[in-house]
């Protein structure tokens, strides 16, 4: 493929999803009602627009983040992206190729897998407990490479280096990592697959500061040295000026802005991107209350 | 006089039926009206702290020094003693308001318990806590108090919290990390609140966070800690002119900024310790880029330096090197 073709690309993305009495307050179940003859309380079924309509493309070796607070629909697009929800309409392009949703075998199963890949928010639930780190590096490895051992020992060494964990904790199991350790794991293993885009969903934000800077660092380290093009998504606009070349702001399922990471942070176009802008906490800042109170948003578990 | 007294406060926790350290050593005072930011990384100790002022400590909890409320201690209260103090003095703001306000009560009845609790009659109470919600900015209050938690966003759910405190009439607010959970929108509007109604009340109120700048925002001064001490006490108009502590330097430096792209992140090396796992030295050693052999085998204690109270000992040595942007410079070469 050729360097002219971006590594991903995402065209009118949509996701719905099909819920029961969206807005309703009553508690009485649709079948308890309907069993109870009345059929007037019976609540119809109707759809919830996740995301809609999200376009961007991410260049060889570039880093966009996607920004928007819980509900925004954000990390149902890096879901969807890696393939772990299917797009309602739209369509994904991983280098040069679309992505389609139809059943699959592994071994396509395995040749997408080297084209993207995640780095969850929780790094204490994205490793198995019983399983060694280098192990952990191992299996993925040899799930995708045909390679004699000597060549995967040789790479497993390499990813440790790269995201600066030794031998001790390479033979250890993930209780004896700290969250940092443990993240920096997740990226190795990410990378042992040599994808075309990583993405990182909230990948730092359960990360005390001192260690958030080292592994922001880290990434910035890596993209240099294997060129691979970052994914972020993101709630935290301070992390995003650190680490990406562009940005799309989303609200509400849909794109209210996108641009240069360094445009859109000094010149929000948007008065939501400013609002959001504005309540980052800062030296000599205050908060405000930014009231546009609408009709109260249903609760959501928290995104990402 | 100061509402509460922390004085050489630690704490060890029954670990696998051996005690562990949680806190070493925090001595901390606050005013009638003031706030004070408890910040730090995890397990530094803050929580622990917010919890000892309660005298809410996990089962078998020892602890040493003295909390003082109003010059009484807290720690030699018998039960009815702790439940008035409890009930009438002190009230604290968790995190997550979802796990600390029972699912299948109405936020009305959530509100009035204590105030019930307290000998109230339920209809006083009620109108009592409807007032207050609106007071904390929530619209329509007649309508919350007959809803249930789940009806209600987090933000608003954390009103429903700050409420709930205000209503008892406390003379000291705990809030830990109140707005962790919440949208930078929404923490912006649950803090106006939040710090608006202390102001307007007097109240006093420790406030623990992770978070520097939010803390400078709505603070008289900030307490850092570090693996279960107290490392620096610092007046929050200073926070960025004179930081004397290298904690408290690394952690502004390590923050990106929402306005300026750095080259590279200052980023403190290692990381955070448990109290438990620190030796003889200053707690801070191990990842200080100033420390020396005294740091890594003599103690610090806390002593006053000009407006703060700092535990390191090349504080007026390092005076003036350890701005964020020396800070940075510094790992540049």
């Amino acid at each position: 493929m050729t360097e002219n073709v971006p590594a991903l690309e995402v065209i009118g993305l949509r996701k719905e999803y099909r819920v029961r009495g969206a807005g309703s307050t009553t508690a009485v179940a649709s079948s308890g009602s309907a069993l109870l003859g009345h059929p007037s309380k019976r609540r119809a079924p109707t759809s919830l627009v996740a995301v809609d309509d999200v376009s961007f493309t991410v260049a060889q070796g570039r880093s966009l983040a996607v920004v928007g607070e819980s509900g925004s629909g954000k990390t149902t697009v890096a879901r969807m992206i890696v393939g772990l929800e299917r797009p309602t309409g739209g369509q994904v392009v991983v280098g040069g190729r679309q992505r389609s949703w139809n059943q699959m075998g592994s071994r396509e199963r395995r040749r997408r897998a080297r084209e993207v890949q995640i780095v969850f928010q929780d790094p204490y639930s994205s490793l198995d407990p019983r399983m060694t780190i280098r192990a952990c590096l191992d299996e993925v490895l040899r799930l995708h490479f045909d390679w004699p051992s000597e060549r995967i020992d040789a790479r497993i060494e390499e990813l440790l280096d790269q995201v600066g964990l030794d031998r001790r904790q390479a033979d250890g199991l993930p209780r004896s990592l700290s969250g940092g350790q443990r993240q920096r794991v997740a990226i190795a293993r990410a990378l042992a697959s040599e994808p075309r885009v990583l993405i990182c969903d909230e990948a730092v934000a359960s990360l005390d500061v001192s260690i958030q800077a080292q592994v922001l660092n880290l990434l910035s380290d890596i993209r240099e040295a294997t060129g691979v093009s970052y994914l972020f998504i993101s709630h935290d606009l301070a992390v995003v000026r650190q680490v990406s070349d562009d940005i799309v702001v989303m609200r509400r399922g849909q794109m209210v802005e996108s641009g240069p990471t360094e445009q859109i942070l000094t010149q929000p176009g948007d008065p939501y991107t400013q609002r959001l802008l504005a309540a980052i906490p800062r030296p000599g800042w205050h908060p405000t209350s930014s009231h546009d109170s609408g009709p109260e948003q249903t609760p959501s578990t928290e995104s990402s | 006089m100061s509402v509460l007294d922390l004085e050489h406060l630690a704490v060890d926790l029954p670990v696998e039926g051996r005690l562990r350290r949680v806190i070493h050593d925090v001595t901390l005072s606050i005013a009638q009206g003031e706030a004070v930011g408890v910040v730090g990384e995890s397990g530094a100790g803050k929580s622990m702290t917010s919890r000892a002022v309660l005298r809410l400590l996990p089962h078998g909890a020892t602890v040493e020094g003295e909390v003082r409320f109003e010059g009484r201690s807290v720690m030699a209260m018998d039960r009815t003693a702790l439940r008035d103090y409890r009930l009438s003095d002190v009230a604290m703001i968790f995190q997550d308001p979802r796990a600390h306000i029972n699912p299948v009560r109405t936020v009305g009845d959530f509100l009035v318990e204590a105030l019930v609790e307290r000998g109230d009659a339920k209809a006083d109470a009620l109108r009592v806590v409807t007032a207050l919600l609106g007071v904390v900015g929530i619209s329509d209050p007649q309508r919350r108090v007959k809803q249930y938690p789940h009806e209600l966003s987090g933000g608003m759910l954390q009103r429903v919290m700050i409420a709930s405190a205000l209503a008892i009439e406390p003379k000291l607010l705990l809030a830990d990390e109140p707005t962790t959970a919440l949208d930078v929108t929404t923490q912006s509007d649950v803090m106006v609140s939040l710090d608006t109604q202390r102001r307007e009340r007097g109240l006093a109120m420790l406030f623990v966070t992770h978070d520097l700048e939010l803390a400078a925002a709505v603070c008289d001064r900030i307490a850092v800690m570090y693996a279960g001490f107290l490392v620096e006490d610092i007046p929050a108009s200073q926070l960025h002119r004179g930081v004397q502590h290298p904690y408290t330097a690394g952690l502004l430096a390590s923050r990106p900024s929402p306005t300026v792209r750095e080259r590279r992140l200052f980023a403190i090396a290692g990381r955070p310790l448990s109290a438990y796992e620190v030796g003889d030295g200053c707690g801070f050693a191990s990842r200080c880029a100033f420390a020396n052999d005294r740091c890594r085998s003599e103690r610090p204690a806390l002593r006053v330096v000009g407006a703060s109270r700092v535990a390191c000992h090349r504080s007026e040595e390092l005076s003036g090197q350890l701005s964020s942007h020396n800070i940075r410079e510094a790992t540049h070469d």
